[in-house]
């Protein structure tokens, strides 16, 4: 059976997971934006094959791109939001902050 | 056929260190091992003949967002006291909803069947993706520049260093505070 659809469908499926995985179970803050930087990364896999086998055009590159913007964005946020945790708490593991249960 | 085994290369380049990032305990390794996720993840862009997006994401994701990653990573330090030694109370949950995940991505990939004949040659796509971006997509191309300008500030406010003698409001009550 030759690469097609179902192959890059199989690679995302697994990003997707491994993601979610990682999300839930990292308790590092910046392990858990990894695992949302995988599970992107799936969407946009996603993204691109199904415009090159499906829908023959561009609009899904367009999409990835824009996903790619928005996850830069996001990433630069999360980052500085990661460094204010750990410069007022002294830890960058997300389930130490929890001063609103308090 | 050497196409296919190309893919297979990268199908492995991409999934074999997404499990080292997920899995390690080093975060260190972890970035390392994102980046040959990422660069496996842009060699399957130019599988498909996305060009354009390939570059992108060499340029935006491994250069950008992974440094960056990386630089926190090495900027914050886990204190001795926040590593309880934890069992498998963590993984159970999520390897169990990873795995339905999984399962239940597999049955729609196996089962939906999409059309995907007639397969047109690959072709450059950066002429075009621009055109696009002047004309159908303008709107939501000006927009994420905006975006973009407001993670920016947003950024640069959130990590900025706040100093009571810069702010006399919160100086005043932190005196208030001392004084009582």
């Amino acid at each position: 059976m030759s690469v097609g659809l179902p192959h890059f469908l199989t690679v995302s499926a697994f990003l997707f997971s491994l993601g979610l995985f990682a999300v839930m179970h990292r308790r590092n803050a910046v392990g858990i934006l990894m695992g949302v930087e995988l599970m992107l990364n799936a969407a946009n896999i996603n993204f691109v094959a199904f415009s090159r086998y499906v829908q023959h055009g561009i609009d899904g590159q367009i999409m990835t791109a824009f996903v790619i913007v928005l996850a830069a964005a996001e990433a630069a946020v999360a980052l500085a939001i990661v460094l204010a945790m750990y410069r007022n708490f002294g830890t960058p593991n997300a389930d130490t902050i929890d001063s609103l249960k308090r | 056929m050497t196409a296919d085994l190309i893919f297979y290369l990268l199908a492995a380049l991409t999934v074999i260190p997404a499990f080292w990032v997920v899995l390690s305990k080093n975060l260190v390794h972890a970035g390392f091992a994102l980046l040959l996720t990422l660069l496996g993840a842009a060699g399957l862009y130019a599988w498909l003949g996305a060009d354009f997006i390939a570059v992108t994401q060499l340029m935006v994701y491994i250069g950008g967002v992974l440094v960056l990653v990386l630089f926190v990573v090495m900027m914050t330090r886990v204190p001795k006291h926040d590593k309880p030694v934890r069992g498998l109370d963590r993984y159970v949950p999520a390897g169990v909803f990873a795995l339905a995940t999984l399962g239940l991505l597999y049955k729609v990939i196996t089962g939906a069947g999409w059309d995907t004949t007639g397969l047109p040659p690959a072709e450059p796509t950066t002429a075009e993706i621009g055109a696009n971006f002047m004309t159908n997509y303008l709107f939501p191309f000006e927009y994420v520049s905006l975006v973009l300008l407001a993670a920016l500030i947003g950024a640069a406010l959130l990590i900025r260093e706040r100093r009571p003698e810069d702010e006399p409001e919160l100086k005043e009550e932190n005196d208030e505070e001392v004084a009582s």
